[in-house]
């Protein structure tokens, strides 16, 4: 469990004072995912050198499992660093030690006997599919096979907390979702609280059981998928089910649009013919997208309607069956 | 074969020879080895003293780095030497001699070995800094299982040129009184008109530098493991690709073919350390 408190991070650039955090507060719960996504320049990089310790906050608190990480003395950092595994986006992996040397690192650095260190890389090696390339130099592998040794070796000091800083995004597709299963995988069967930090939707769709919007050094919104996916108006749950803009061209019907979001149950069921059937309209559908996240089925739809619709009539009927509807502008 | 017969009698190939090649490879191995325990260090403190390094220290990096490295830099190798001449009195009691050389050629090349390290060390990535900061290594854990193996390929280059550098500079050394093949090449050479002893001093000047830089070459490849081939292809020689009208002044007279090589090396330091060369 990573509780965040407030986190302010203010950095002094020639005379001006630039806010890069502005009171960051987030809590993972114990063996969960949590993806934090932003655009470049929300903060997600002053976020990770906070919570690892390479900068120090101007003030809040990072605490895992009761202990507070912000409050080591800096003789201590060093051991308090050992609870939190980090994957970086490029692994950034030592050239000269070969994959087994490159997890046993960490191993070493902490005082490991050396027939520890061996069955523990040997072990890791396995976890991460990689048995067979225990003697290779990073330059011999694929980005994808890389990563999973950056994972590896994040893992060799038994952190409490798995901190993946855009771990993906230097890796195609095909390997970005090996890699998600492989994180998402391990944290499940070793209880691993997960944080990844990244600019890709995908990849919290993918995995993520929460997630949080860094926006301009604030949380702007945050929840679990499900319940952030449900808020129509929200920009994740526009992000998480994104529909394709749909300009009215002259010509066009003038009848209301309305957006509807289908979530569990009512996402499979035929709203939309009901809808017709009832009121004897017509429906134009404009785009539509079905996701399925954290489980469960959410469905966006973009509808017209015809021009002489009793709206009210048709927005009540529809928050009757559960769907949420937002009249466009 | 008149020549060669004439060269074997020769008492300067057969009685001078021998013994120059062996001052020659005293003076640059113990220089060597000097200038490689104090321009090592001095490197690694160039580099973590820099401004955003492992431990920052402004002021003393500039004093360090911009005093004492760019002065002694700047200096003409053969004006450090004779200036030194009282210092290497005191450290080996006799200004002549290869031993006494020593002390004016470790204190020309500890700056520019210095400075080749530093940039090899500003070659290692800071992210790889920064995974085995988060790892919980202490400063000095950086210095030794990350910032030195990952530049060795580097190191071993900088070695290798620097050893180069050493035999041109000996060469130097030897017509102030250090011996060894410099003096010969100009006893004989210059002095007594006898090219042939010179023309072999030559050759065996440049087959020492040919020795000095293939080792080098083969120890950077073997050290290099990042490309997937293990860098057989990629690596280039250090300092051979040099501007052919660009020979060494200093060292012109006496080993020619030393010439364009050394060059070639002190621009690729020079450019690599920002400074301008005030030698030429």
């Amino acid at each position: 469990m990573i509780t965040v408190t407030d986190l302010r991070k203010v950095y002094r650039q020639g005379d001006r004072d630039v806010t890069a955090l502005d009171g960051v507060s987030l809590s993972v719960p114990k063996g969960s995912i949590h993806g934090i996504i932003g655009h470049s320049g929300a903060g997600k990089s002053t976020l990770v050198r906070c919570l690892t310790l390479l900068d120090r906050p101007t003030s809040g608190s990072v605490t895992i499992d009761g202990r507070e990480l912000t409050a080591v003395k800096d003789s201590e950092i060093r051991t308090a660093r050992r609870r939190i595994g980090m994957v970086f986006q490029h692994a950034n992996l030592m050239d000269s030690r070969t994959a087994a040397a490159n997890i046993a690192h960490p191993l070493e650095l902490a005082g490991a006997k050396k027939q520890v260190i061996q069955d523990k890389v040997s072990d890791l090696l396995r976890l991460v599919g990689l048995e067979s390339f225990a003697g290779a130099y990073p330059a011999q592998l694929s980005g994808g096979q890389k990563q999973r040794v950056g994972i590896a070796r994040a893992l060799a000091s038994d952190p409490d907390i798995l901190l993946c800083d855009e771990p993906t995004s230097a890796l195609d597709p095909g390997t970005t979702d090996d890699i998600l299963d492989l994180i998402s995988d391990l944290s499940h069967r070793l209880g691993l609280t997960v944080l990844i930090i990244t600019h890709e939707m995908n990849v919290v769709k993918r995995i993520c059981d929460s997630v949080s919007l860094l926006e301009a050094g604030r949380v702007a919104e945050h929840g679990p998928l499900n319940e952030v996916a449900s808020n129509l108006g929200g920009r994740l749950a526009k992000a998480l089910i994104p529909l394709p803009a749909t300009p009215l061209l002259p010509g066009d019907s003038t009848g209301p649009v309305l957006e509807l979001l289908l979530t569990g149950g009512n996402a499979t069921e035929p709203v939309l013919s009901a809808l017709t059937r009832r009121f004897d309209t017509d429906v134009n559908v404009l785009a539509g997208s079905v996701e399925t996240l954290a489980g469960q089925r959410f469905g966006r739809l973009r509808i017209q309607l015809d021009v002489h619709t009793d709206m009210s009539a048709v927005t009540d009927y529809l928050a009757d069956q559960g769907v949420a509807v937002e009249v466009a502008a | 074969m008149n020549f060669l017969t004439e060269l074997l009698d020769n008492p300067g190939i057969t009685k001078a020879l021998p013994e120059s090649i062996l001052e020659t490879l005293q003076m640059v191995g113990i220089s060597g080895l000097v200038t490689l325990l104090i321009g090592l260090p001095l490197g690694i403190f160039l580099h973590t003293s820099a401004p955003g390094g492992l431990r920052p220290l402004p002021v003393t990096n500039r004093i360090v780095s911009g005093v004492i490295v760019n002065i002694t830099r700047s200096i003409p190798f053969a004006i450090l030497m004779v200036t030194l001449i009282p210092l290497a009195r005191i450290i080996t009691g006799t200004s002549i001699g290869p031993i006494a050389a020593c002390v004016a050629l470790s204190i020309g090349t500890i700056p520019f070995f210095a400075r080749l390290v530093e940039t090899a060390l500003r070659d290692v990535s800071g992210g790889k800094i920064d995974a085995a900061l988060v790892m919980g290594s202490t400063k000095m854990q950086i210095v030794s299982k990350v910032l030195l193996p990952e530049a060795m390929p580097g190191l071993v280059a900088a070695l290798t040129t620097t050893m180069v550098t050493l035999v041109g500079y000996s060469a130097m050394a030897g017509i102030v009184g250090g011996g060894g093949l410099g003096r010969l090449a100009y006893n004989y050479g210059v002095q007594r008109f006898d090219s042939g002893v010179m023309i072999v001093t030559i050759i065996v000047i440049v087959a020492i530098v040919q020795v000095i830089q293939i080792t080098g070459d083969v120890a950077a490849r073997r050290v290099d493991h990042r490309s997937a081939d293990g860098g057989a292809k990629r690596r280039r020689r250090t300092g051979s690709a040099g501007a052919p009208g660009a020979a060494a002044l200093d060292v012109s007279v006496v080993a020619p073919p030393a010439g364009p090589e050394q060059a070639a090396d002190h621009a690729a330091a020079d450019n690599a350390a920002g400074t301008a060369d005030i030698r030429r």
